[in-house]
């Protein structure tokens, strides 16, 4: 195993298991304490393979998993990016309709693999969008009738 | 022969009409590279709230069965599987295909997969009351092991490594009991306000199914599709019809095998497939001609991943586990109808239960029918680039999780789950336990309360949960499922060591 995937495991498990510690303590410190029986059992196993996979990735014994390359990460992150704004930030601030629109012409041209100086590619890129939008529209506002937030430009 | 009564339901306009869209609409879906069966089925479920019960699960059900089949139209034309149950198709069907044989494969694993589907859904119509009724005798004590069954076995035999897919289970059980109480009512967890309600199934299995694939379709960057779609000859289906009737060996073996496995909750289409793929080709005294293009090798794993479909829905419909992760989604969206699967589903939803089974029997002939019609156009939609089957994808699942319950708490634990899973994927763990762990996670905490509150009144917490046939039965399953695995996982890596070894000139010891 290389360096990189073994200091990503290292990572990887560590936070897990810092995830499944934290668990356990709310667990057995928490009140109601019945109210808490079951997530003990639970968190007690989920320490206890949690610590094993931590341990294993420590001493660079893990077998299973290849971990991320630099080149995976960096093409991920740009649509990584547009997603979580799109999400957390854009879906309420600008309405879903907008947003989606956006997001959905913004992953396009980042991952479109057309050439980007052929003005037919962007025109083809807006009309892609636009019928997504439509679409979405006619299956969850007029089929579902769905109450999304407020669209900003409305 | 109760089925029968309830065979006409499946032809009320409504009925019949939802069982071909999910039908035509599965066979594209499951055509595309990247939608598996079970994510098209998590998108498909927010489409569902407006329908009955009935009305859901047969669409539901029509695109669970129509995605299996659909996979094999582009693993056939493209040698890239639309499901990883199609992985063994791939291996004769392209091949055929490429000899211009394309018409003849599609044709012959679409009936192979209707007679592999038929006696699926057949064993699950004779299976599952019997199995119903068997299931009146668990108590609380045997359903808490049979939720903790469920879980162990998905995370040790769908996952690479056991403690890593017992690992993603426990996570899958804690998520579970986030939320308020159910019987002290007090507030477990809870670090956001998305959270106070407890974590809805719906959009967690949207996030955990459909995010990672979006994100996986940015992995490639700004590369085109290297497929390429093989232009298909007309061949007459009578002929293909004779041919895999002819080839009933087969047929048979990809037939039982699927079935076999269907039953077995945890082990997948992909396994199906593959096995089936495997000992036809070891029973064939044409083996040489496998992975050359021979008819038998289509026919023996198209028939076995559809041949699983019925009886996987077995454990959900008797015991309420679902014994995949396909049927775990199916089980969400029964829920959201009010509907509780179990031993007494027959009884109290007979019209719903057996509406769905018939629709499936119903949608096997349908789906051969029209899987031959849409073939080209399935290839066709195959080939949308990445960038947008990805922001498609997540488009749908950003409305899909909002419109469940008009709630933006719901789009970001969709979203956080669903990112924390691509990145957990690459180290070995999967979604799969994670999500079976969530779903059963109430069913074994509110029979342990159950069960600790008789025990309290009776006998002890330990006699109560440890003895009996039965839940010794169950918990030697449990141990039993783990140690296969373990040794399995063993067994593997001596044997991969063994092979370095041989590979760098050593003598293995």
């Amino acid at each position: 195993m290389s360096d990189l995937p073994r200091t990503q495991h290292i990572v990887a498990s560590g936070l897990i298991a810092a995830v499944g510690i934290g668990v356990a303590y709310i667990s057995y410190t928490s009140e109601p304490a019945r109210a808490f029986l079951f997530p003990k059992i639970i968190s007690t196993a989920f320490v206890v393979l949690a610590l094993w996979t931590f341990g294993k990735a420590v001493l660079g014994k893990t077998k299973v998993g290849i971990g991320l390359s630099a080149e995976a990460l960096r093409n991920i992150l740009p649509g990584l990016v547009v997603a979580l704004v799109y999400v957390f930030w854009a879906a309420q601030a600008l309405g879903f309709y907008t947003a989606s629109g956006i997001a959905f012409f913004l992953l396009l041209s980042l991952y479109d693999p057309a050439p980007h100086d052929a003005v037919r590619t962007w025109v083809k890129r807006i009309i892609v969008t636009a019928g997504f939008v439509a679409v979405m529209y006619g299956l969850f506002a007029v089929l579902l009738n769905v109450y999304t937030p407020r669209e900003i430009f409305l | 022969m109760e089925f029968l009564a309830y065979m006409g339901d499946v032809f009320t306009p409504i009925n019949f009409g939802l069982l071909l869209i999910g039908t035509i609409g599965g066979l594209i879906l499951g055509a595309t590279p990247g939608l598996s069966p079970t994510m098209a089925v998590a998108l498909l479920i927010p489409f569902t709230f407006r329908l009955d019960a009935t009305q859901g699960l047969v669409l539901l059900g029509a695109a669970y069965t129509s995605t299996v089949a659909g996979g094999a139209v582009s693993a056939i034309l493209l040698k890239i599987p639309g499901a990883p149950a199609n992985i063994a198709t791939t291996l004769d069907g392209h091949t055929m295909a490429k000899k211009g044989e394309g018409a003849r494969a599609l044709q012959l694993s679409f009936v192979a997969s209707a007679v592999g589907g038929v006696f699926g859904v057949l064993l699950l119509i004779f299976l599952t009351p019997l199995l119903a009724k068997w299931a009146l005798a668990f108590g609380p004590s045997h359903l808490f092991w049979l939720a903790i069954l469920g879980v162990t076995v998905i995370g040790s035999l769908d996952s690479s490594s056991v403690v890593k897919g017992l690992l993603a289970g426990c996570i899958g059980l804690w998520l579970s009991t986030i939320g308020f109480d159910d019987i002290m009512g007090a507030q477990r967890f809870i670090f956001h306000s998305s959270v106070s309600g407890g974590i809805n199934v719906i959009p967690a299995l949207i996030g955990l199914f459909a995010i990672p694939q979006v994100i996986s379709m940015f992995l490639k960057g700004r590369r085109e599709r290297e497929a390429e779609v093989l232009t298909v000859r007309r061949h007459p289906i009578t002929e293909a019809i004779r041919e895999v009737f002819r080839r009933s060996r087969a047929l048979t073996i990809g037939t039982l095998t699927g079935s076999f496995i269907g039953l077995i909750p945890g082990v997948g289409g992909q396994i199906a497939g593959l096995v089936a793929y495997d000992q036809s080709r070891r029973m064939s005294p044409e083996s040489r001609k496998f992975g050359t293009g021979h008819s038998e090798g289509v026919i023996a794993a198209e028939s076995a991943n559809n041949a699983m479909v019925g009886p996987s829905l077995v454990p959900l419909l008797t015991l309420s586990i679902p014994g995949s992760p396909t049927a775990a989604v199916l089980l969400g969206g029964l829920l959201i109808h009010g509907i509780f699967p179990g031993s007494d589903l027959f009884e109290n939803y007979p019209d719903v239960a057996w509406t769905f089974i018939n629709s499936m029997l119903v949608g096997q002939i349908l789906m051969c029918v029209f899987g031959l019609l849409v073939a080209g156009l399935a290839a066709r939609v195959a080939q949308v680039p990445n960038a947008v089957m990805a922001a498609v994808v997540l488009g749908l699942a950003v409305f899909g999780s909002y419109s469940v319950q008009n709630s933006m708490g719901d789009v970001y634990v969709m979203m956080a789950l669903g990112t924390g899973m691509f990145f957990l994927e690459p180290f070995g763990l999967s979604a799969a336990p994670l999500v079976l762990g969530l779903i059963l996670g109430p069913i074994a905490e509110a029979n342990f309360i159950q069960g600790k509150m008789i025990a309290t009144a009776t006998s002890s917490t330990g006699a109560y949960f440890f003895t009996g046939l039965l839940n010794l039965t169950l918990i030697g399953l449990v141990v039993a499922s783990v140690a296969y695995s373990v040794w399995m996982e063993v067994r593997h890596r001596r044997y991969t060591t063994k092979e370095d070894a041989m590979v760098r000139g050593e003598t293995p010891t």
